[in-house]
């Protein structure tokens, strides 16, 4: 019954939705299995669509628009196929369309004919292009930006050069005084690169907490220390203010 | 000195407005989807954000030729001024203005058998509020049409876009109803067309 009432075959007044509420609610504590529970949600999701199908009836017979179907029925049997075409040419507005090719188009379309290909031509064109392969050069690889001019370790090498040519035979050398650089860019680059020559073990650091100050120490050989000692990792800050600070000293 | 720039800006607009007609014009009679008319914000963006008023004008150019602008908004007819949110989801269709005669209706390729079908099957539709089942609509036509033809003009109100059919064969109002129909005065026309009452 409720399916033919979705399918707008019955009215849906015709169901007492509290009676069978009160059924579903009397029987509810008896069931025990899946199915007679999924039996019951069935039941309980048909009530919800004949209820809203209620509220449509409702909402839509203050509409309007609203006009007791039988009586319409009614009418469209009594009357002949002459009256009933003449009351719909009355409310009738069909949509006006144009089909029709300019003059301006026809002349576009026979140019873009006259230079189409043939499709035998079409094709030979789209093919794919055979390429021959070959071996590509370092410098290349660098032109095109995929590596770099220097490898990364070419990089640390020659930095720790620097840092042990700038310690001279001092043995050690304040930090900022080896990062330090005339931009903060610079001197930013600088201290990444320091940190790979401590991790690396190029270089160790050496702190002085009471007097506020970090050296740092090249080693003649690099000493792998990964996995013997327990690393640590030390935070250096190097704000714009500091390395402003550091450069007024440097020109003072 | 002054009068003569008043002059020059009264004919730069009109000059401004006759391009975005001609334009408007071009839009609304051409199908360029696969349904005709053109959605409002479409009509924004190819004539601006003024084509409401360029539409206005459209309207009253077309009246002199019986036809006219419509336009068919989403869901139901706002009751006062659309919002430019409204026109914007609008569609926009070129309609006739006044009525057809029924000699007219062969140049446009349907009977008067085609015409009665269609005016059944969209007002029992209606007053089915929206929804009926193919098979009670087709069994009204075959009052007045032979049974070969009920099921050929159904589906050419289908295709046609006057209905539309859901897999479960139930039947709806479609797009071209909406925007060709005036569905309240049908039922009102139909309900109020004497009809003589079978004697007893």
């Amino acid at each position: 019954m409720c399916k033919s009432i979705e399918e707008r075959r019955l009215d849906p007044f015709n169901v007492d939705v509290d009676d069978i509420i009160a059924v579903i609610q009397k029987y509810f504590p008896e069931w025990e299995s899946p199915e007679e529970l999924c039996l019951d949600a069935e039941a309980i999701h048909r009530l919800a669509s004949i209820v809203k199908l209620q509220g449509d009836w409702v909402k839509h017979r203050s509409t309007s628009l609203y006009t007791d179907p039988f009586l319409l029925e009614e009418k469209i049997r009594r009357l002949s196929k002459e009256e009933l075409a003449t009351v719909f040419l009355e409310t009738w507005r069909p949509i006006i369309e144009l089909e029709q090719i300019s003059l301006h188009g026809l002349s576009e379309a026979i140019k873009y004919w006259q230079d189409l290909l043939p499709l035998s031509e079409r094709w030979l064109k789209t093919g794919s292009l055979e390429m021959e392969t070959g071996a590509t050069t370092r410098e290349e690889l660098v032109k095109l930006r995929i590596l770099a001019e220097k490898s990364f370790l070419e990089e640390l090498e020659v930095f720790w050069e620097e840092l042990k040519h700038r310690v001279g035979g001092a043995e050690k050398i304040r930090y900022w005084d080896f990062i330090g650089a005339d931009t903060y860019p610079e001197t930013t680059k600088r201290a990444y690169m320091t940190s790979f020559l401590v991790t690396y073990g190029y270089a160790t650091l050496e702190l002085r907490p009471l007097e506020e100050e970090t050296f740092i120490k090249p080693f003649e050989k690099p000493r792998s220390t990964l996995g013997k000692k327990q690393m640590v990792s030390i935070p250096v800050s190097i704000s714009f203010e500091e390395w402003r600070t550091w450069k007024r000293g440097e020109q003072n | 000195m002054e009068n003569v720039e008043k002059r020059r800006t009264k004919l730069k607009r009109k000059a401004y407005y006759t391009r975005k007609i001609k334009r408007a014009t071009h839009l609304l009679f051409y199908r360029r989807h696969k349904k005709p008319g053109v959605k409002g914000w479409e009509l924004r963006r190819k004539l601006g954000s003024d084509y409401p008023k360029i539409l206005k004008i459209l309207n009253s150019h077309l009246d002199k030729l019986d036809l006219q602008v419509k336009t068919v908004f989403e869901g139901e007819k706002p009751a006062g001024q659309p919002t430019l949110e409204q026109l914007d989801k609008a569609r926009f269709y070129i309609t006739l203005r006044g009525g057809l005669a029924p000699k007219e209706t062969k140049m446009m390729g349907w009977r008067i058998d085609d015409i009665a079908g269609l005016a059944t099957a969209i007002s029992y539709i209606i007053a089915k509020k929206g929804k009926a089942p193919r098979e009670e609509v087709e069994e009204l036509l075959r009052n007045k049409l032979p049974g070969w033809r009920v099921d050929i003009n159904m589906n050419r109100y289908v295709r046609s876009g006057y209905l539309a059919e859901d897999e479960n064969n139930q039947l709806y109002l479609d797009w071209r109803t909406r925007a060709e129909i005036d569905q309240k005065a049908l039922v009102d026309l139909l309900m109020g067309t004497e009809t003589e009452m079978p004697i007893s």
